[in-house]
C-alpha cells in the first residue's frame, strides 16, 4: 500500500463527481462577482467619505469583499469530499482497500486541499485585478506594499477554510449536520462575535477573523488587533491543524460507519 | 483461510458476537447462517477491519487485515449496504478502488464484463436497480482476484436469474481453490450452496458442521399415518417392531420404517388407512429448533442482556 495509489485513488474520486464541480465553480464565480460589485459600489462612495474613512481606505481589502460569501462554497466542497464517504456508505469499501486510515484520510484530504488551492489562488487574483478595475482611480497595484502577500495570502485563506471544513466533517461524518454548524458560523456567528465590542477580544481570534487579517493591506487608524497578517493566517492554520487532528483522531478509533 | 478466535463485540451493555470461534477454509462455500440481528454484519465488519473487536482476534491468512499489502488482492467483499456515490459511474467506483491497491485499470473491465454491467459501466450508480447494485458489488469483490471472497446476503433483491448466477459463481470459485465465506438468514438458501455451515444467534456459535452432517442430524423423517381404528393400528405397529408417536391431530408419526412397509403391515390385518405418507422435518424447522434453544439457553443462565420472547425469534424467522 503506497501513499501513491491512495493519492491517485482520491484524484479519481473526487474528479468523478458533480458536486466537485459545482462547489468549485460556485466559489470562483460569487467571490468574483460580488467582489466586483462592492468594489464599484465602493468608488462611487468614496466622494462622500470622511478624510478618516478615506484613510482607512483599503482597495485591495474592499475587492475580496465577496470572499465572505464564496467561502460558503468553499466550504460545502470541503464538507462534502470527506462526509460523501458516510452519507454513501462507501467508508467501508474505502476502508476495506486502504485500512491504513492515516493513509486514506491525509491522501484524501492532500488531493482536495491541492485542489482547492489551485482554485482559491486564480480566484484571488481574478478578484483583485477584476475588483481593482471596478475601482477606478482608487485603485491599488499588485507591485504596492503588502498587495502580493493580500492576493497570496486570499488564495490562502480560502483553502484553509475549505481544510477545516474537511477536519469538522471527518469528525461529524453527517453532511447536514456539518454544513448546519460551519455555515452558520462563518456567516453569522463569527460575524456577530467579532463586532461586538464585549465579544470582540475573543471574537478576532476565530479562524476566519483572525486569517482574514492577511488580506488587509492599510491599517484602520484605530487598529488594537494583537497579532499581524501572517499571525493571523498562523492563528487559523492551528484551528485547521485542531480540526484535522480531531477528525484523525476520531477516524482512527471509531467503526467504520 | 479465515480464523477467528474468541471474537467479541459488544456496544454498550448489547453484545452483538460473543466470543466466536471458528475457522472458514479454502475451496469449499461456507455458509454463515443467522437470524436478521444475529450479528452476522458485525462479525464481517470486523473480520475486514471495519469495526474493532471489543475481545477476540480475526486473521486473513494468518494476519491481520491492516497489515494486508493491497488488502483487495487477498479478500473481496461484497457487504450490505449498498456503500456506492450514487452520482459517480460504475466505472469510476470500480477505478478508484482498483487504483488504492495498485490494480491495473484492464481488470476494471475484466470484472464489469464478468458480472455483465458493461452497457451501464458510464452510467451514474444512482439509476441502477438493486440487482445492478448487488452486481456492481460483487464486481468490488471480484477486483483484486483474490483468494477470499466475502458475501453478505448476496442474494437479497435479486430476481431468480440474478440468484441462480450468483449461486453459481460462488461455487465455481470455491471450486477453483477459493475461500468462499457467504451470510444468509435462509436456511433453504444455504442448503443449495453451502458445503460447510456456521450457525450464530444472539451473537453466538451455535453450530460448525458441513452441511451433510446438519441435514443428516437435523432433518427426521418419518410416517404419517393416519386409520380409523387406531388403537388397532398401534398395537399392530408395537407388534411389527415399530414406534409411534401422536402427533396431536390424531394421527401417528413412525419413526425407523417406511411408508411401503407399514401399508403392507396394514393391509395384512386389514387396517384401514386414512392416510399414508413419508415426511421430514424440513431443515428451516431444525434451523429455528437450533436458535431457539440458544435463546432457551440465554434466559436459563440469566446471563447478559434479557432473551426476548421465544415467539418474537420464530416470527421473525417466517418474515424474513
Amino acid at each position: 500500500m503506497t501513499a501513491t495509489q491512495v493519492v491517485r485513488s482520491e484524484w479519481t474520486k473526487i474528479r468523478s463527481v458533480a458536486s466537485t464541480v459545482w462547489t468549485l465553480s460556485l466559489a470562483v464565480v460569487v467571490t468574483i462577482a460580488l467582489g466586483m460589485l462592492i468594489s464599484a459600489l465602493s468608488r462611487n462612495e468614496f466622494d462622500s467619505l470622511s478624510a478618516q474613512d478615506r484613510a482607512a481606505f483599503d482597495p485591495t481589502f474592499i475587492s475580496f469583499a465577496g470572499m465572505s460569501l464564496g467561502q460558503l462554497a468553499m466550504i460545502v466542497f470541503g464538507v462534502l469530499v470527506v462526509s460523501n464517504e458516510y452519507s454513501t456508505g462507501m467508508i467501508r469499501a474505502s476502508l476495506a482497500a486502504v485500512p491504513q486510515r492515516g493513509t486514506f484520510l491525509f491522501s484524501k484530504l492532500a488531493v482536495a486541499t491541492a485542489l482547492a488551492l489551485v482554485v482559491s489562488m486564480a480566484t484571488s487574483f481574478a478578484t483583485f485585478f477584476l475588483g481593482q478595475a471596478m475601482l477606478g482611480e482608487h485603485k491599488a497595484s499588485i507591485g504596492d506594499d503588502g498587495v502580493l502577500r493580500a492576493v497570496i495570502g486570499g488564495g490562502l485563506y480560502m483553502t484553509l477554510i475549505a481544510l477545516f471544513s474537511m477536519g469538522v466533517a471527518a469528525m461529524l461524518r453527517s453532511p447536514m449536520l456539518s454544513l448546519g454548524i460551519l455555515m452558520p458560523f462563518f456567516f453569522l456567528i463569527s460575524n456577530i462575535l467579532g463586532n461586538v465590542d464585549a465579544t470582540k477580544k475573543v471574537g478576532r481570534f476565530l479562524p476566519d477573523q483572525a486569517g482574514s487579517k492577511i488580506m488587509q493591506v492599510v491599517q484602520p487608524p484605530d487598529d488594537d488587533t494583537p497579532y499581524g497578517p501572517w499571525g493571523g493566517l498562523g492563528i487559523m492554520a492551528l484551528w485547521v491543524a485542531a480540526a484535522l487532528v480531531g477528525g484523525y483522531v476520531l477516524l482512527k478509533r471509531r467503526d467504520a460507519q | 483461510m479465515i480464523e477467528l478466535e474468541g471474537l467479541t463485540k459488544r456496544y454498550g451493555e448489547k453484545v452483538a458476537v460473543n466470543n466466536l470461534t471458528f475457522t472458514v477454509r479454502p475451496g469449499i462455500v461456507t455458509g454463515f447462517l443467522g437470524p436478521n440481528g444475529a450479528g452476522k454484519s458485525t462479525t464481517m465488519r470486523m473480520i475486514l477491519g471495519l469495526d474493532h473487536p471489543t475481545a477476540g482476534d480475526v486473521r486473513i491468512d494468518g494476519t491481520h487485515y491492516h497489515r494486508l499489502k493491497n488488502p483487495l488482492t487477498y479478500i473481496g467483499a461484497l457487504l450490505e449496504a449498498k456503500g456506492v456515490h450514487p452520482g459517480r459511474s460504475a466505472y469510476n467506483h470500480l477505478l478508484c478502488l482498483a487504483q488504492s491497491n495498485g490494480i491495473p485499470p484492464r481488470r476494471v473491465h475484466e470484472v464489469l464484463d464478468a458480472v455483465g454491467l458493461t452497457a451501464v459501466a458510464r452510467k451514474k450508480a444512482k439509476g441502477f436497480s438493486l440487482g445492478m447494485g448487488q452486481r456492481l458489488g460483487i464486481a468490488a469483490a471480484l477486483l483484486g482476484d483474490p483468494r477470499i471472497l466475502m458475501f453478505d446476503e448476496p442474494v437479497n433483491g435479486l430476481d431468480p436469474e440474478g440468484i441462480h448466477w450468483i449461486r453459481t459463481l460462488m461455487k465455481s470459485l470455491a471450486a477453483q481453490g477459493r475461500t468462499v465465506f457467504v451470510s444468509s438468514h435462509l436456511m433453504s438458501e444455504m442448503a443449495l450452496t453451502a458445503d460447510h455451515l456456521v450457525v450464530i444467534g444472539q451473537g453466538r456459535l451455535l453450530a460448525d458442521t458441513s452441511m451433510a452432517d446438519f441435514i443428516e442430524r437435523n432433518s427426521r423423517s418419518y410416517v404419517r399415518v393416519r386409520s380409523p381404528q387406531r388403537e388397532r393400528l398401534l398395537d399392530v405397529l408395537h407388534g411389527g417392531g415399530m414406534t409411534a408417536a401422536e402427533s396431536g391431530d390424531g394421527a401417528l408419526e413412525v419413526d425407523g420404517s417406511t411408508a411401503e412397509a407399514i401399508g403392507e403391515l396394514a393391509a395384512r390385518h386389514q387396517l384401514t388407512l386414512h392416510e399414508l405418507s413419508p415426511q421430514q422435518a424440513s431443515l428451516e424447522e431444525a434451523f429455528m429448533q437450533l436458535t431457539a434453544e440458544s435463546v432457551e439457553y440465554h434466559a436459563h443462565t440469566g446471563a447478559g442482556t434479557p432473551a426476548p420472547p421465544q415467539q418474537q425469534w420464530g416470527a421473525s424467522w417466517t418474515k424474513g
